[in-house]
């Protein structure tokens, strides 16, 4: 998202830059939240059985890999979706094969 | 709170985009598939305590996520400098 656009449109004039800071701060913290807020639905399925009266080791160290190995796999996902369209710049069915 | 069953209060989307709302509703889908087998003509006191224990889980695995999001986030910040 670029931010700067945001100074620039025509017939806006100049967005104060503190107010365009805050603006972007706050972007990131939601765009954060709502990561964790799906990150701990999809991990909780993979990682707790039966709730009990707390976390357990083994299940906090679940979801501690579970964060990394979903990041893990999104720039996974990123970096490869990049090579295979440097290859074939067409987005091609190939990639649902 | 406004939505406290998670059905759509409609009006200003500032409802919806609460995380007190997001958070409840999840809780709700987890906790009530964990928590109840066949449904009943009301939830029974195993039920609520398992759901009560459920909610206090579920917020400890948001800190542990939140918290684990934070660290990974930091560490690509600073290979990616």
């Amino acid at each position: 998202m670029d931010s700067s656009s945001l100074s620039s449109a025509p017939g806006l004039g100049t967005v104060d830059p503190q107010l365009q800071h805050f603006i972007e701060v706050e972007t990131q913290k939601q765009r954060f939240q709502q990561l964790v807020h799906q990150m701990t639905e999809l991990c909780w399925e993979k990682c707790m059985d039966k709730p009990g009266p707390k976390l357990d080791s083994r299940a906090e160290a679940c979801f501690v890999n579970c964060v990394e190995r979903f990041i893990d796999t999104s720039q996974f996902i990123l970096n490869r979706l990049e090579q295979t369209q440097k290859s074939k710049p067409v987005f091609s069915e190939s990639l649902s094969d | 709170m406004e939505g406290g069953f998670g059905l759509d209060s409609g009006g200003s989307g500032g409802g919806k985009l609460d995380p007190g709302f997001i958070m409840e509703q999840r809780m709700t889908d987890k906790c009530f598939r964990k928590c109840i087998g066949k449904p009943g003509g009301s939830l029974d006191n195993s039920e609520q305590k398992c759901i009560a224990t459920c909610m206090d889980r579920y917020m400890d695995a948001w800190n542990t996520v939140s918290r684990a999001c934070n660290s990974r986030l930091q560490r690509e910040r600073a290979n990616n400098t």
